[in-house]
């Protein structure tokens, strides 16, 4: 098993979910109405604690105890892609970019289910169950936005265009993506973003938006490779700042 | 020397900390006991779901009572060797549920559709003239519902594949 490839594929898919995990959390008290409060509450706890069972892997493979990885590391020590990183914004982005993120995420563990490297399909195998729940929440919500008033169309189509190459930009190539697909580990971010396309064309159709015209496709990248925006770096220390107090200190 | 199966019918009375009416082995979260030796005892544990904050919580009880009849040397550990699925619920485990107000979830062939989330039968009346009104609860395994039959909101523990 070449684990250096399995830690970068690891790291990137916990650091994802852990950050868009604490955006979640900040709808908490503020959701727009009660149901919806509680349903980003409820995604972030799962996310981060998904988060938190890569984390342990990798712990297993030699890396850092899991609460001092998550809490401890500066922005351009983390592998997210920057669509997870940007500002909750208002409902319309934070709906779109919950249905862009999490139908690629509930796909990616659905092929890692099948992983030869059995730790990560076991987790795999629960998380996609969860994630279900996720991708149902979405699909409810993009379509009857896209399908409400006008100004929720229009808020929820300017959301799409805003967040489009931001999406794309999840499906960054890794340095290892060879050795993933000839091992059996993952078949890569390619074959991912073609299954992605596949399951949400249907769902923006239904809500009555546009994916933005393939000429204006260039996805952001970077965020694999440790570049963020600047918001990332905010979040992080807001995310660790107690934990930084005393990391020694027991809960 | 203790056996597998008292190990079992001890552990009946830890219950879950959020569902006082169901037992751990009901829920289906205590995956395997094992005798490792005089007075030492192993056991598994999964979670219903990966972000569950009551795990630890849960380990401990397990620890407590195992203490509490006399085992010396325990071990108690959380894996995903077998991941827990609703299915996985005995079927005391349902009743218990049921008794406790909440919808138990239906069995499922390993697949969750919208359609197996909308028609949940009223717990308090046997209606399945019934709604979803959110897949997201007071705690992650339950979701909201509401009877239009004894017009009353209740919970489902929900199915997981």
């Amino acid at each position: 098993m070449n684990v250096t490839a399995i830690k970068e594929l690891l790291y990137k898919m916990a650091d994802d979910l852990l950050i868009i995990g604490h955006r979640n959390s900040e709808w908490t008290g503020l959701g727009p109405i009660l149901e919806e409060d509680i349903a980003f509450s409820s995604m972030a706890q799962d996310k981060i604690g998904q988060a938190g069972a890569l984390f342990e892997i990798l712990h297993e493979l030699g890396e850092g105890d899991p609460d001092t990885v998550a809490f401890m590391r500066d922005a351009n020590k983390m592998h997210c892609s920057q669509f997870v990183e940007l500002p909750n914004g208002e409902y319309d982005f934070s709906i779109m970019r919950h249905f862009l993120f999490d139908h690629a995420d509930q796909l990616r563990f659905e092929m890692l289910a099948n992983s030869s490297f059995e730790p990560l399909a076991q987790v795999a195998k629960k998380i996609k169950g969860e994630l279900k729940y996720h991708v149902f929440h979405a699909n409810t919500w993009l379509v009857k936005l896209g399908n409400g008033s006008e100004e929720s169309k229009a808020r929820m189509q300017t959301a799409l265009n805003e967040s489009w190459n931001y999406a794309l930009g999840m499906f960054e190539a890794g340095d290892f993506e060879k050795e993933l697909q000839s091992e059996n580990i993952f078949e890569g971010e390619e074959a991912l973003k073609t299954r992605w396309m596949a399951n949400i064309t249907p769902f923006i159709e239904k809500a009555n938006l546009k994916i933005p015209d393939t000429k204006s496709w260039e996805p952001i990248l970077g965020g694999r490779k440790g570049y963020h925006t600047e918001y990332l770096q905010q979040l992080v220390e807001e995310m660790g700042e107690v934990f930084r107090l005393d990391p020694t200190a027991q809960w | 020397m203790i056996t597998e199966k008292e190990i079992w019918t001890a552990l009946e009375v830890v219950k879950d900390p959020e569902i006082p009416t169901l037992s751990m082995v009901d829920m289906g979260i205590i995956t395997k006991v094992e005798v490792r030796g005089e007075s030492n005892v192993y056991v598994e544990m999964t979670p219903t779901f990966t972000g569950c904050p009551a795990l630890k919580m849960m380990e401990n009880m397990v620890a407590d009572r195992l203490k509490e009849i006399g085992i010396e040397t325990i071990e108690v550990k959380t894996t995903f060797d077998t991941p827990w699925n609703s299915n996985k619920l005995t079927e005391r485990g349902l009743l218990c549920l049921k008794k406790h107000g909440l919808a138990p979830p239906p069995k499922h062939e390993g697949e969750i559709t919208m359609e197996l989330l909308e028609h949940c039968i009223c717990p308090h009346c046997g209606s399945i003239n019934t709604e979803m009104k959110t897949p997201f609860g007071p705690t992650l395994c339950r979701s909201m519902h509401y009877c239009h039959d004894c017009l009353q909101a209740f919970e489902q523990f929900k199915p997981v594949v």
